[in-house]
């Protein structure tokens, strides 16, 4: 290998990318942008749920009960309804998450004594909102009811209720369980992604599409300096960006950083090499910057973004796809950037994460250099 | 005129499926994707993996624990005897959770005072923990109540029947049983289709310009309009066409109820395949290369899959960002795809969604046409 050739391969590649200014401003700023809408659009902490309800008595006690309803952070009250088809009309057209009817002799039957039973029609089409929303239904009822009982033991002189059991949450690594913390440092997965796998596919495809990469390969260089010239420069973007979303995530969202600047580093170096030469076996193997990039799509966003761990939990998916997630590189730096962030776990406890990923790249470097070649003869 | 349109259809769709592997790309990965991520997205938790610390052994410590192994929530692995085994447990994440109860706790209750139950939770991902925590609560909850119950039953059995309390009758209207695959299997058809027919519809225009076939075609009769109706048309069917496959795997294999009308699915179908191509072809004028064009369909794909309430609810982001998914197509769709789905509801409920799609489809096709003159001047 000529160092002085694998400079002007990269020298010729950054002139590309310098032409291309929009392309450069948004690979740059993409990290930032996705480091925001992650921070502010994912949540399930879920807050004013908006609730009808549909009080068929209208009692003190009714009232009393609503009140709580309407001070709770949970809920809010969108509207005091006046029929049943109206609930159903606005739990149908999603104006209503919850909807809340007491029965019309619910203060009767409180005062007889013994469980009274009020019905809640929750929108279960969104399941785990509906979960929540029942959840703290119910906390809210569990409230007014040990405030009656402690009342109704006053009343009867019966001695005072004690509370059996108090329950202490304690919540590790994420105590405040802030869902930035648990997304963000996964975003880095999905920026180096997009700029690993598709900017090198189709930069490498384009030359086989244009038809430079004949002329190029008549000239002395070699398959290798090809390949580290053209992903040198956006492995330069990328290692940039990591310092960018990082510093993001730590300044503006205080995602706490627990680790090592020097393990995320390294870290995310090996996943994004991963990137870039799936990149560009991925351009070797398809004929046009189209093919490349729906291969692109398929073989490396998609997973990253749904089967890496990064949104949703890969010990609750189905054993066989937990298989699958196996074979994915994202799945590895993911679990990485976590540990890193929240757990500060150190770089030689990374290995299960760390090695899976050298490995992913020997192979491609012996994949992609192969079919490069074999693809010139 | 309908000569010229018909000539550009036929060369865009040999064109597009010209080319064997790209013919394969178009149509057997999205049918893959529904089947994988059908079953990857999911927010429900079963058997998280739980670890218990019991230092009371009493009879009552164990009717606590026996509530929690019973539980289809948790999966309990391991007994623990001593408290240092807790930190290392968690730091692997071979337990999420970690159940601990201290001496005394049966000693505690029979002498009417609170025991406590301490739980620690791995709180890197914030939405197990979330979840995981609500169910903790309910089964402590649980046992609380039932203690009080047996207490009062040996006290004072009279009184038993007329403690009052209110309670919850909950009605989970569409998804009786709360299952997540409900939910997520129509986000994901959304999402599919999201993601193709942009990326798609993206390399529409500029392909043809960076090739320079685009002058070629200029210099003939065809009109502007033409050019863009017959560019539009093909990805327009091959959109619908894998609509109807991931929405037939999604309906079948994962047995999602299909309660509305099909008609009013795909008139709801169209219209966002409208406002994708839009999208698509404006991404495409306004880009001078491929690549510059998938940068730009990123650049709007994940924000627009984000925050198109796909799996976080829409009323958990700041009302800065609420207001800006009223900008995403794939917000409407996806209200549609779910009233059409699980509600059953027609277009009485979903006509605002209709409305909306179609007025963003105009604005953006408007737009890219519109741009499509310009560039060409």
């Amino acid at each position: 290998m000529n160092p002085n050739r694998l400079v002007a391969i990269a020298t010729k590649e950054i002139i590309h990318i310098r032409r291309d200014v929009r392309s450069l401003i948004i690979v740059v700023l993409m990290p930032a942008i996705l480091v925001l809408l992650f921070g502010y659009g994912v949540s399930l902490d879920l807050k004013h749920l908006p609730v009808y309800v549909f009080d068929r008595e209208g009692s003190q006690a009714s009232q009393d009960l609503l009140k709580r309803f309407q001070s709770s952070t949970y809920f809010r009250i969108a509207k005091v309804a006046n029929s049943y088809p109206e609930l159903a009309q606005a739990i149908d057209s999603g104006k209503a998450t919850l909807a809340i009817i007491i029965p019309h002799d619910f203060s009767e039957r409180l005062h007889d004594g013994g469980p009274v039973e009020i019905q809640a029609i929750v929108d279960a089409s969104d399941d785990n909102t509906a979960n929540l929303a029942v959840g703290y239904a119910q906390g809210v009822l569990q409230g007014y009811s040990s405030d009656l009982q402690v009342e109704w033991r006053e009343r009867r002189g019966l001695p005072r209720q004690f509370v059996p059991l108090s329950t202490e949450v304690r919540t590790w690594f994420n105590e405040d369980l802030e869902s930035s913390a648990f997304i963000v440092p996964g975003v880095l997965a999905l920026v180096m992604t997009v700029i690993g796998a598709f900017l090198t596919s189709l930069t490498v495809a384009r030359e086989w599409e244009r038809g430079s990469m004949e002329q190029l390969i008549s000239t002395p260089v070699t398959a290798l300096e090809i390949m580290l010239g053209k992903l040198l420069p956006y492995f330069v973007i990328g290692m940039v960006d990591v310092g960018l979303s990082t510093a993001l995530a730590v300044y503006w969202f205080r995602v706490p950083f627990r680790g090592t600047i020097a393990t995320l580093f390294l870290s995310s170096a090996l996943f994004l090499i991963v990137m870039l030469l799936l990149g560009f076996f991925i351009s070797v193997i398809a004929k046009t910057q189209l093919a490349a990039s729906q291969i692109a799509l398929i073989v490396t966003f998609l997973p990253a973004f749904l089967l890496s761990g990064f949104l949703f939990a890969i010990e609750q998916m189905p054993v066989f796809i937990q298989y699958v997630t196996r074979v994915l590189p994202a799945r590895y730096y993911v679990s990485a950037l976590k540990k890193i962030f929240l757990k500060g776990t150190p770089v030689e406890m990374l290995y299960a994460d760390l090695l899976p990923l050298a490995v992913f790249a020997l192979v491609l470097v012996l994949l992609a250099t192969g079919a490069f070649k074999k693809k010139l003869v | 005129m309908l000569a010229r349109l018909k000539q550009m259809l036929i060369k865009e769709f040999i064109q597009a499926l010209r080319d064997k592997r790209t013919r394969a790309i178009l149509f057997g990965p999205p049918i893959i994707q529904m089947l994988v991520f059908g079953y990857a997205a999911n927010f429900e938790i079963h058997h998280v993996g739980t670890a218990i610390l019991d230092l009371d052994h009493s009879q009552e410590s164990r009717e606590l624990v026996s509530r929690f192994s019973s539980s289809p929530y948790f999966d309990v692995r391991r007994q623990l005897t001593d408290r240092s085994q807790i930190v290392d447990l968690i730091d692997r994440g071979e337990a999420v959770i970690a159940l601990q109860i201290q001496p005394g706790f049966a000693e505690n209750l029979r002498k009417g005072q609170t025991a406590s139950l301490q739980a620690i939770l791995d709180g890197t991902n914030s939405n197990t923990a979330l979840i995981a925590s609500g169910y903790v609560m309910q089964i402590a909850q649980g046992f609380a109540q039932d203690y009080q119950r047996d207490r009062m039953q040996r006290t004072a059995p009279q009184f038993v029947k007329l403690v009052p309390r209110v309670e919850l009758h909950q009605r989970p209207w569409y998804n009786t049983d709360l299952k997540s695959r409900w939910f997520f299997v129509p986000g994901v058809i959304g999402s599919l289709t999201l993601v193709l027919v942009t990326t798609l519809t993206a390399f529409a225009v500029v392909r043809e310009r960076e090739i320079g076939t685009l002058e070629q075609i200029m210099v003939t009769p065809i009109r502007p309009w033409e050019f863009i109706l017959g560019k539009t048309l093909p990805f327009f069917l091959i959109g619908l066409v894998d609509v109807a496959l991931i929405a037939t795997v999604g309906t079948f294999w994962f047995q999602v109820p299909f309660r509305g009308s099909l008609l009013v699915l795909l008139t709801g179908t169209v219209l966002f395949l409208l406002c994708m191509l839009g999208m698509g072809l404006l991404i495409s004028t306004v880009s001078s290369t491929q690549q510059q064009a998938m940068v730009t369909a990123f650049f709007f794909i994940m924000p627009a899959i984000t925050f198109s309430g796909f799996g976080f609810p829409i009323s958990t982001m700041p009302q800065w960002l609420q207001w800006l998914t009223y900008l995403d197509p794939l917000r409407y769709f996806l209200v549609v795809l779910r009233g059409v789905y699980l509600k059953g509801v027609g277009l009485e409920v979903l006509a605002p969604q209709m409305l909306a799609m179609a007025l963003l489809a105009t604005i953006l096709l408007t737009l890219s046409v519109f741009r499509f003159h310009k560039a060409l001047d």
